[in-house]
C-alpha cells in the first residue's frame, strides 16, 4: 500500500474569543493518496473551506490550529518553517479559489501573474516566465494564448479568469490541487467545462484534488472519495457510489433528499424538494453525540 | 491613451469658461468699490465726485452688460486687465508671485509625501502595533491643529530660539526661506495622506487577490511589492491631486504669517482694496491650477488602472 499524500490527522481549528477558543473543526481526520481526487461536501459554515485554508497555511487570525497534524507528504505543515511552507505553497500544493472575479490582480496582465509562478518557483527569468506562461495558457485550452496573455482580468470572463486561476496553479505540476468551490460562481454551461478540465489535466498529471463544494452532482461527477462534513465534523465518509447509493449518516441522507430527481413527481404535477430543516445550527449547542438533533426540533426557531 | 488624454484636456475648457462667468458675476454684486476703499478713512465719507471721477476712469460706471462683454473679450484673448491699484496688468503681478507660490506648494506636498506615504504604509503594515497608533494620534494632532498657531511654533523655536531659520521672507528664494512655510503649510496634507495611505493599504490586503498571491507562495514582501504597492497607489494619487490643487488656495495664511510674496497674499491684499481685476485674474488661475491637477490626477489614474481607459 502506498503511503497517503496528505494526511490530516484529528485538526483542531478555533477561533479566539479573548481567551477562550471556539472550536470550529473538531477533529478532523482524512487521507487523500497520490493521484486520488476526494470530495468534502458539506452546507456553508461546516467547515470545508477551513480545512483548505488549514493545508495551506493561510488562516489569518483570529483563526488559529489548536491541535492535530496536517502530514504532506509525511511532513508535517503545521511544524514547518515559514520558509519552507512558502516553498509547497503554489508549488507543491495549489488551491484554487470560489471567485474568479475577484481572485485576480486587476491591474496586472495575466501573463505576469501567471508567470509569478516561475520565478518565485522555478528561478525563471521574467522572459522566459513569459513564456512559460503563455504556454500555461495554452494548456488550459484558452484560445489565443498570446494575445490573451497581456489582457488584464476586467478584459475576460468569468470563465476565462477561472482557467486562468487553474493554469496558475497547474504551472508548477503540484502534487495536491485544492480546488474551493471552483465552479460556484459560474454558470452551469461553463461549469462543466471548467469541471472536465480540472478532471482532466489532473488525471493526465496525476496531481491529487482535494475538491471542496456544496454541489454534490459536482463531487459525483470529479471524485473517487467523498467526506461529508457538517457543523465542523466529518461525520461521514466513503467511496462515491457507495455513498451515494447508501448514506449510512442522517445528515448525509437529508443532503441527498434534498437533490431534485428526474422522473419524480408529486400529486400536482411537480416535484416537491425535500429541505433541510432550519438554519444552520449554532454550535454552542450542539453537544459532541448529538450533531443532528437540535435541528427540527430547538433549532427550528430562527 | 492619446485620445484619452485629449479628451480630459478639452474636457478642462468649459470648466474655466463657467468658473470665470462665476467669478465675474459674484464680484459684480459684492458690496464696496475700490474708490470707496482707497478714500475711507473711517472719519468722513468720501467725495462723491472724487469718486465718481476713479468709477468713470475704471469703466465701473458702465452697465453691468457691457462691462461683461470687455470682460469677456479681454478674457479669450488672455488679458486679464490692469490692477486699479498699481496699473500694472493683473497677468504681470500673477507672473511675478506665481514662481514663489510654486515653489512652496511644490516643497510642501514633497515633504508631506516623503514622510505620509511611508508612515502609512508602514503603519498599514502593522495594524495596532506602536508605530500605527503613533502615526495615527499625529495624524490627528496634524489635522486639528491651527496652521497659522503651527507656523508661530516653529517659528519661535527654529528662528527665534535656535536661530537656524530665518523667521520670514522670501529672502533671496534661498533655501532657508522655503523650509518653515513649506513645513507649515506640508503638515495638514502629510497628516491625510498617512491617514488615506493606511486606510488604502489596508483595503488592498484584505483584497482576495493578496489571498492569492500568499497561496503562490511568495514572502509577504514581494506580496507587497508585486501587489499591493500599486493598487493602493490609486487612492493615494487621489488624496495628493486634491491636496496638491487646493495648495495654492490654503497658503493664503501661511503666506501672510511668513511673508511670502505668493498668489495668497496677493488675493487676499486685493480683496481688501476691492481691487476686482486682481482679485478675478488670481482665482482664475487657481481654479486654472486645480483643473491642472486633476487632469494630471486622471491620466495617472488611466496610466495605473488598466480599467479606467475603457471607460
Amino acid at each position: 500500500m502506498t503511503a497517503p499524500l496528505l494526511d490530516i490527522r484529528d485538526l483542531i481549528l478555533g477561533v479566539a474569543l479573548g481567551r477562550s477558543v471556539r472550536p470550529l473543526l473538531k477533529g478532523i481526520s482524512f487521507q487523500i493518496m497520490p493521484g486520488e481526487a476526494y470530495g468534502l461536501v458539506g452546507e456553508s459554515g461546516s467547515g470545508k473551506s477551513l480545512t483548505s485554508l488549514a493545508v495551506m497555511g493561510l488562516l489569518k487570525k483570529p483563526l488559529a490550529v489548536s491541535g492535530g497534524e496536517i502530514l504532506f507528504k509525511g511532513k508535517n505543515l503545521l511544524a514547518l518553517p515559514q520558509r519552507e511552507m512558502r516553498n509547497l505553497r503554489g508549488n507543491r500544493i495549489a488551491m484554487i479559489f470560489q471567485e474568479p472575479m475577484t481572485a485576480l490582480n486587476p491591474l496586472s496582465t495575466i501573463g505576469r501573474q501567471i508567470a509569478e509562478m516561475f520565478v518565485l518557483h522555478q528561478g525563471k527569468g521574467w522572459d522566459e516566465a513569459g513564456k512559460l506562461a503563455v504556454e500555461a495558457l495554452a494548456n488550459v485550452r484558452v484560445p489565443n494564448p498570446d494575445r490573451r496573455a497581456r489582457n488584464y482580468p476586467h478584459q475576460m470572463s468569468g470563465g476565462l479568469r477561472q482557467r486562468v486561476m487553474i493554469a496558475m496553479a497547474l504551472a508548477c505540476n503540484p502534487d495536491l490541487l485544492i480546488a474551493d468551490e471552483p465552479t460556484t460562481a459560474l454558470d452551469v454551461t461553463v461549469q462543466a467545462e471548467v469541471l472536465r478540465l480540472i478532471k482532466e489535466l489532473c488525471s493526465e498529471r496525476g496531481t491529487a484534488v482535494l475538491f471542496i463544494s456544496h454541489d454534490l452532482g459536482v463531487i459525483a461527477s470529479t471524485c473517487q472519495r467523498v467526506g461529508v462534513m457538517y457543523a465542523g465534523c466529518l461525520v461521514e465518509e466513503n467511496e462515491t457510489q457507495a455513498l451515494f447509493a447508501d448514506p449510512k449518516h442522517e445528515y448525509t441522507r437529508g443532503l441527498l433528499g434534498a437533490l431534485p430527481r428526474l422522473g419524480s413527481r408529486s400529486l400536482h404535477g411537480r416535484q416537491r424538494l425535500v429541505d433541510i430543516d432550519s438554519i444552520i445550527a449554532d454550535r454552542s449547542k450542539l453537544t459532541e453525540t448529538r450533531f443532528i438533533a437540535p435541528r427540527g426540533t430547538e433549532g427550528r426557531q430562527p | 491613451m492619446l485620445r484619452f488624454t485629449l479628451r480630459r484636456i478639452l474636457q478642462v475648457i468649459p470648466t474655466v469658461v463657467v468658473v470665470a462667468l462665476l467669478i465675474f458675476v459674484i464680484f459684480s454684486v459684492v458690496p464696496g468699490t475700490f474708490a470707496a476703499s482707497l478714500f475711507a478713512d473711517g472719519k468722513h465719507a468720501a467725495d462723491p465726485q472724487m469718486m465718481a471721477r476713479l468709477n468713470e476712469e475704471f469703466g465701473l460706471s458702465k452697465p453691468l452688460a457691457e462691462r461683461f462683454w470687455t470682460y469677456v473679450t479681454d478674457l479669450a484673448q488672455f488679458d486679464l486687465g490692469t490692477s486699479f491699484r498699481t496699473r500694472q496688468p493683473v497677468i504681470d503681478l500673477i507672473g511675478d508671485r506665481m514662481g514663489a507660490s510654486l515653489q512652496l506648494a511644490i516643497a510642501a506636498m514633497l515633504f508631506a509625501l516623503v514622510i505620509g506615504v511611508p508612515l502609512g504604509f508602514l503603519a498599514a503594515l502593522r495594524p495596532g502595533s506602536v508605530l500605527d497608533t503613533a502615526t495615527m494620534i499625529g495624524a490627528v494632532s496634524g489635522l486639528s491643529m491651527p496652521q497659522f498657531w503651527l507656523g508661530l511654533l516653529l517659528m519661535y523655536l527654529f528662528a527665534l530660539q535656535l536661530n537656524w531659520l530665518p523667521s520670514f521672507g522670501y529672502g533671496d528664494g534661498s533655501l532657508q526661506n522655503l523650509i518653515l512655510p513649506a513645513i507649515t503649510l506640508g503638515v495638514t496634507p502629510l497628516a491625510l495622506l498617512a491617514r488615506t495611505t493606511r486606510a488604502g493599504v489596508l483595503d488592498v490586503l484584505n483584497a482576495d487577490f493578496i489571498r492569492t498571491a500568499h497561496s503562490k507562495g511568495m514572502s509577504k514582501m514581494k506580496v507587497v511589492r508585486w501587489h499591493v504597492a500599486r493598487n493602493a497607489l490609486v487612492l493615494i494619487v487621489t488624496t495628493v491631486g486634491l491636496q496638491f490643487g487646493s495648495l495654492i488656495g490654503q497658503a493664503v495664511v501661511i503666506e501672510k504669517l511668513f511673508a511670502w510674496p505668493g498668489i495668497g497674499s496677493l488675493l487676499v491684499d486685493s480683496v481688501a482694496i476691492r481691487d476686482i481685476p486682481v482679485v478675478q485674474g488670481t482665482i482664475l488661475v487657481i481654479v486654472l491650477w486645480f483643473l491642472i491637477i486633476n487632469t494630471a490626477v486622471d491620466l495617472i489614474y488611466a496610466a495605473i488602472d488598466p480599467r479606467i481607459k475603457q471607460e
